[in-house]
């Protein structure tokens, strides 16, 4: 038995715990904080497996954004959740049946994998340095599919919209009700002045290492995201209203440059989304660097919530 | 002079590890907030300082050694601007009589 090994175990122990706990914790705040948690330990799993670009993912969007989320409407819900009705049994049984069902079927497939495993590594290795990235998952993600990542960009968009959707007819267009810090001056302030210029580098810097290391447009947009709700929450920068155009216009820039390079491929390159040889890399880095920007405010706008106030 | 270095790590890194320990003992013993914010402020400064400072000599090239660096001064920012928060929404929330 290996250090390694071991490691492992324990990791491997403490995620299933902490994934029973999630389950089990009567109140939906616990639980939220508990994923957060759940989140971080799976990050360390996927460094174990060498996945580091699916850690930086996991530690960004699955613990950090998806947390944030479910805190804010966990302590939304805190007020009625000691009346709220518990789901039937019925309803708990048919759950459990189908959790298992799921768990069943992929422990079938990592227990008993196929004799011949069908891949296409290889081929998308080899011809990887032609869209001149280094980073295979960049390379995925934008050249063998890009459609995928296309569409998953205007569903962040569509997300906002629903979320916006939520609000009050005469509160449409209004500012969101991100919690804001009530003192002024206060050691918030001091961590919102410090951390958010070394954040702000920081994001850029993994959206711009994304192609030939770990990293990208989604991880470096969620730290910039990060950054801008720390400094709203701080009260150094007012929560913008949504009828605001520059924000609304920063919302969809990313998918309708991503969008536009896709139907001029039509054109310069044969088919949709396909890259103009030898273009290819300065045409990802132009969609990347604006599809970081709308992932950040648009990330930033999911936190900050449904308009709840009228804008001044 | 390798192995007076290794055993600086070792030394150093269970230090740390210690003070984890402790933190956390604290945590789940300690009998209210403050108190359990007191002793998880040790086990993120001293324990993590401790660890990087062990990892130090093991790191390869100079680059990575101020990463670690910056990784310890982070948190200490982060993990001590939290605790006064947390602490901050405590003592107004139950005022010490």
């Amino acid at each position: 038995m290996t250090l390694t090994f071991i490691f492992n175990v324990v990791l491997v122990a403490l995620l299933l715990t902490v994934a029973t706990w999630i389950i089990v914790a009567r109140a939906a705040f616990s639980a939220a904080v508990a994923f957060v948690a759940y989140g971080l330990l799976l990050a360390l799993v996927w460094v174990e497996l060498s996945a580091i670009d699916v850690a930086l993912t996991e530690a960004a969007i699955g613990s950090g954004v998806t947390g944030m989320l479910l805190l804010g409407a966990a302590s939304r819900l805190r007020e009625t959740e000691a009346t709220a009705v518990p789901a039937g049994r019925p309803l708990t049984s048919a759950v459990a049946v189908l959790c298992a069902l799921i768990a069943a079927g992929l422990a079938a497939i990592v227990l008993f994998p196929p004799s011949i495993v069908f891949t296409l590594a290889p081929q998308a290795m080899a011809r990887l340095p032609e869209s001149g990235l280094g980073n295979p998952v960049a390379g995925v993600l934008f050249v063998y599919r890009a459609f995928d990542t296309l569409l998953e960009k205007v569903v962040l968009v569509l997300a906002l919209v629903s979320v916006w959707s939520l609000a009050p007819d005469r509160f449409w267009g209004g500012v969101p009700g991100l919690h804001v810090y009530q003192q002024p001056n206060s050691v918030l302030t001091l961590l919102a002045q410090l951390l958010a210029p070394l954040g702000i580098v920081m994001g850029i810097y993994m959206f711009w290492t994304g192609a030939n290391n770990p990293g990208g447009a989604f991880q470096g947009g969620t730290v910039l995201a990060a950054m801008w709700v720390l400094v709203m929450i701080a009260g150094l920068q007012n929560v913008p209203s949504t009828d605001r155009r520059a924000l609304r216009y920063l919302v969809v820039l990313g998918p309708s440059i991503f969008l536009t390079i896709g139907l001029a491929g039509f054109l310069l390159a044969n088919g949709f989304l396909a890259y103009p040889p030898g273009y290819a890399k300065p045409l990802i880095i132009v969609a990347e660097a604006a599809l970081t920007l709308s992932i950040g405010v648009t990330l930033g706008l999911l936190t900050a919530g449904p308009p709840e106030r009228v804008a001044r | 002079m390798t192995l007076a270095l290794n055993i600086f790590t070792v030394l150093a890194v269970s230090a740390g590890t210690f003070f984890f320990l402790a933190g956390t003992a604290g945590l789940l013993r300690f009998p209210d907030a403050l108190t359990r914010l007191h002793a998880l402020t040790k086990a993120d400064n001293l324990g993590l300082g401790l660890i990087v400072l062990g990892l130090l000599p093991l790191v390869e090239r100079s680059f990575g050694a101020l990463k670690l660096i910056s990784i310890w001064l982070l948190v200490q920012l982060s993990g001590a601007i939290v605790a006064q928060l947390i602490a901050d929404f405590v003592r107004r929330r139950e005022p010490l009589s």
